[in-house]
């Protein structure tokens, strides 16, 4: 029964990181960057989300709304700022504009917002569900179903919508997509819109179960959901829904049974010996190089 | 006229110019410092600032080899130098009353070296299976549990020997011994044995390092493996070897600077070490030019020296580091930007090209 | 013929791709110092054999006998020990490098300092480097490449870049050449000046050439033997002579 409830537990958290992992992996999979700041559009989220809720007395979903629709907007403003002027400039360039993004948004917030912890109100249900022995949190509960819900309206607009295909089409191949005319500047920018917005989402459930939101807040769980999209194989949604849910399921397991300390480098031990078996994560493609 | 460069003229061809350049600069760069230094002009806050830069040089010239020359992105660096730093201050530790100083920090500096490499060469067998961003993902896991593992450890030397002891602290040293390593703590009351001239000598071994290797059979193989994987495979170099190669000299590198970085305060926690440290190391690379340790060795100093210089604008120094950060990348790296610094230089040296053609003989081809 | 033998032997060799037959059943060999074609329509599967011959991909079926030896077990880089050298249809030089130093790269068996060797510059690495410069000098100018020894390959044209896959690819001291396509993208004077280069290269180092090309010209030219495929399968084989005058071969690339 205990294993059952850290399991529940795991999925919770993973359900964060998975939310997370789709923002990093839509991006890799169709503008091919690493977007290292992507941990700070959730800083920027939690922020948001609590001065709307603690300043402007906002409700729950409307300030959520307003977070989301911040975050996308920041999302595009970077994109647009900072990484389209360097789209044929090597990946490292890219990486290194991310690099200085996520320091600026952190400094930004720090400057703005000091760097005192501030604490993040309980807007979620708390207490838990009781099912016999298993005692489930509301809090996992929602969040769980919030990543299920997330995945399924991602995966219907990836499969359904013609800006879903132009997508998939783009992360195929951006030269032939923009000869079938597909705006690819323009779908790029949707996806980070889509990746930013949801970055929004995860900030308050992230926020809601470590109640403290201060400047390099999302710092740790960027990395470790940027870890749950490779473990799942970078560029595939699926795999980015699975590696986080697995990653998150591997942490709470590492801290209840091993060592609390020790979890990190469980959970980034597990990854290599992942990557070591299938060189291109769980759902990747093989990549191969014609000769 | 280019096949019989001999001597002097030889440090200034094309090829060794880049040589030349670093240890010129280096060796300038110090006789400058020592000089200030001793007429007093040279305040605390700089004088402070020596040792560090070197370490970094030095981890940043080992960085280089691995993504510029080797072509493989390493977000790991910073573990390397974790490495090295507390194996050197557990060894300077252990030998602090038999060995005088600048001799320890030289053994230290080597057993950091070896340790580090020696896990380089560890880790580099599996991660050097994979490609591209797969590769620097392990990387970047690997300078996590490197963190992760030395913050759970416990090192504590007396008259009895060693005693370790690993997440919980189980050490019971008697009267006179000390804790090496004290988990998340680090090491405290280390005695600081750095100094600047050391450090110089180091940045100028491993310059010669790596521009030996890479004027070598070895380096033209790193090179080649980098250009074309497949074409180098087929001309019978082997691909992980050579990579292999690059990876341990770079993380053996870190190991000796950050022995060095180590050996330069009396407490340093592991947490120093994380993966804004290995970020840190990349951007000066990365700014400085792949493949470029002249360019390297710049980029360092002034990065660096940078949110020092800044420090009157006290909160926004970090602000305006990122807003440099972003726009040296836009204005290197945007093809409209580019093209018209070129337009630029030519427009500006239009009258010289012409004998610098002939110069380079390069006209009948 | 039967009083030579081949340094190449092929026997039986097939490959699949998932469930997709790319080559079946080839059976060619190659004797010393000949230059033998390997001549096909488009997709026929030509550089799929070469990349079995240069184990780039592992046949599913039959053998691949060289010198006497299965290649059977030997990796990429063993099977250019053993001396098989390649250019490629794609070129794929090492672009950053200069001319002089792709050839040198080739010579990177024949080398044995170590590392430490290098990073203390002891007497061995002066000594091999001196004679290592010599003879990648020397190649460069069979290959017509002297003048351009320090420029940065990527920026040759596209014919030097070419040759400078032959020499690169000489450097290793293969007994045998495979040439993929080496005359596409010359124009007739070029492809006369290689044609002589490729007899030269044979008579120099005496290697065995194989060839891919779609220069009906240069192969009927200056190869000794041809072998044909199509769809995957060998079609004809044979002197310049029957191949020109061979039906299917007519067919196979005039069509009906």
């Amino acid at each position: 029964m205990q294993f059952i409830s850290y399991l529940i537990n795991g999925l919770g958290l993973g359900s964060v990181y998975a939310i997370i992992a789709l923002g990093y992996t839509m991006v890799y999979g169709i503008a091919k960057m690493l977007n290292f700041a992507h941990g700070d559009v959730i800083m920027i989220g939690a922020y948001i989300a609590f001065f709307a809720i603690m300043n402007f007395g906002l409700p729950l979903i409307p300030a959520v709304l307003l977070a989301i629709l911040a975050c996308t907007v920041l999302g595009v403003v970077i994109e647009r700022l900072a990484y389209k002027p360097l789209r044929q400039a090597p990946s490292l360039a890219v990486l290194i504009t991310a690099i200085g993004v996520s320091y600026f948004l952190q400094n930004g917030a720090q400057l703005l917002w000091s760097s005192s912890t501030k604490v993040f109100p309980a807007v979620l249900p708390s207490g838990s569900l009781q099912i016999g022995d298993l005692s489930v949190s509301w809090l996992t509960l929602i969040t769980i179903i919030v990543c299920v819900l997330v995945m399924a309206v991602l995966t219907l607009f990836i499969s359904r919508t013609k800006t879903g295909r132009a997508m998939r089409a783009c992360s195929e191949d951006k030269g032939a997509a923009t000869l079938m005319g597909i705006n690819v500047n323009f779908i790029i920018s949707v996806t980070f819109a889509i990746g930013s917005g949801l970055a929004a989402i995860a900030s308050v459930l992230l926020c809601s179960t470590y109640p403290s939101v201060y400047p390099t807040l999302g710092s740790m769980p960027g990395i470790k959901a940027f870890t749950a999209a490779v473990f799942g194989g970078i560029g595939s949604i699926p795999g980015a829904f699975l590696g986080g849910l697995l990653l998150g399921i591997i942490e709470i397991l590492a801290k209840a049974y091993i060592s609390t300390q020790l979890s990190d480098a469980i959970v980034f031990a597990v990854l290599i010996i992942v990557l070591l078996i299938k060189p291109t994560g769980l759902l990747g493609r093989k990549l191969s190089e014609k000769v | 006229m280019t096949k019989d460069k001999k001597g002097l003229s030889a440090l200034f061809s094309a090829k060794y110019r880049g040589r030349t350049a670093s240890y010129t600069l280096v060796i300038l760069a110090y006789i400058i410092l020592e000089v200030m230094r001793a007429s007093g002009n040279l305040s605390s806050l700089f004088t402070s600032l020596l040792v560090p830069v070197t370490c970094y040089i030095v981890a940043a010239i080992g960085l280089n080899l691995n993504v510029g020359i080797s072509g493989e992105l390493n977000l790991g660096q910073a573990g390397f130098m974790s490495i090295g730093a507390f194996t050197g201050i557990c060894v300077s530790g252990r030998l602090a009353a038999s060995v005088p100083a600048v001799p320890r920090l030289i053994l230290a500096m080597i057993a950091g070296a070896l340790l580090a490499s020696l896990f380089g060469f560890i880790i580099g067998v599996p991660v050097l299976k994979l490609q591209g961003d797969y590769l620097a993902i392990v990387t970047l896991a690997f300078g996590q549990i490197i963190k992760s593992l030395i913050t759970n450890m416990y090192l504590g030397f007396d008259e009895n020997g060693f005693q370790f002891s690993f997440v919980e602290n189980t050490c019971k040293l008697v009267p006179g011994g000390k804790m090496l390593l004290n988990g998340p703590m680090g090491a405290t009351g280390t005695q600081r044995i750095a100094t600047f001239t050391v450090g110089v000598i180091l940045v100028l071994v491993a310059l010669v390092i790596v521009y030996n290797l890479m004027y070598s059979k070895s380096g033209r193989a790193i090179m080649a493996a980098r250009d074309n994987r497949i074409a180098a495979e087929l001309i019978g170099i082997n691909i992980s070897a050579t990579k292999m190669l690059a990876f341990v000299v770079s993380a053996g590198l870190a190991g000796a600077a950050g022995a060095m970085y180590g050996l330069n305060y009396s407490t340093l926690v592991p947490n120093k070490y994380d993966f804004n440290t290995s970020i840190l190391i990349l951007v000066y690379v990365v700014l400085g030019g792949l493949g470029n340790m002249t360019g390297t060795i710049i980029s360092t100093v002034v990065l660096v020296l940078l949110p020092e210089l800044l420090r009157s604008l006290q909160d926004y120094r970090m602000l305006i580091y990122a807003i440099v950060l972003i726009v040296i990348m836009l204005l290197t790296n945007n093809e409209w930007v580019r093209t018209r610094i070129k337009l630029l230089q030519k427009s500006l040296s239009g009258g010289r090209k012409a004998s610098a053609g002939k110069e380079d003989g390069k006209e009948a081809a | 013929m039967a009083e030579r033998t081949p340094v190449l032997e092929v026997r039986g060799l097939g490959i699949d791709f998932g469930g997709l037959t790319a080559v079946n059943d080839l059976n060619m060999e190659v004797y010393p110092e000949e230059i033998a074609g390997l001549i096909g329509p488009n997709g026929a599967g030509k550089t799929t054999v070469f990349n079995m011959l240069t184990k780039v991909y592992q046949p599913t079926r039959g053998q691949i006998i060289f010198c006497g030896e299965d290649l059977a077990k030997k990796s990429v880089v063993e099977t250019n020990k053993a001396g098989i050298a390649r250019t490629f249809q794609n070129i794929r030089l090492f672009s950053n490098l200069s001319v002089l130093d792709n050839v040198k790269t080739g010579f990177h068996n024949s080398i044995t300092y170590s590392p430490f060797a290098a990073v203390l510059r002891l007497p061995s690495y002066y000594k091999q480097e001196k004679e290592l410069d010599e003879k990648a000098r020397d190649l460069l100018k069979i290959l017509e490449l002297s003048d351009q020894a320090d420029v940065i390959a990527g920026n040759l044209p596209y014919g030097a870049q070419r040759r400078l896959e032959i020499a690169r690819a000489l450097a290793t001291g293969p007994k045998l050449l495979l040439l993929d396509e080496p005359a596409a993208g010359m124009n007739p004077q070029e492809t006369e000046e290689l044609m002589k280069m490729i007899r030269f290269v044979r008579d120099h180092f005496k290697i065995a050439v194989l060839l891919i090309e779609h220069d009906m010209k240069l192969v009927m030219g200056i190869c000794e033997r041809i072998t044909v495929l199509n769809y995957g399968m060998m079609l004809a084989q044979g002197l310049p002579e029957e191949i020109q005058a061979n039906p299917a071969v007519i067919k196979a690339y005039l069509g009906e």
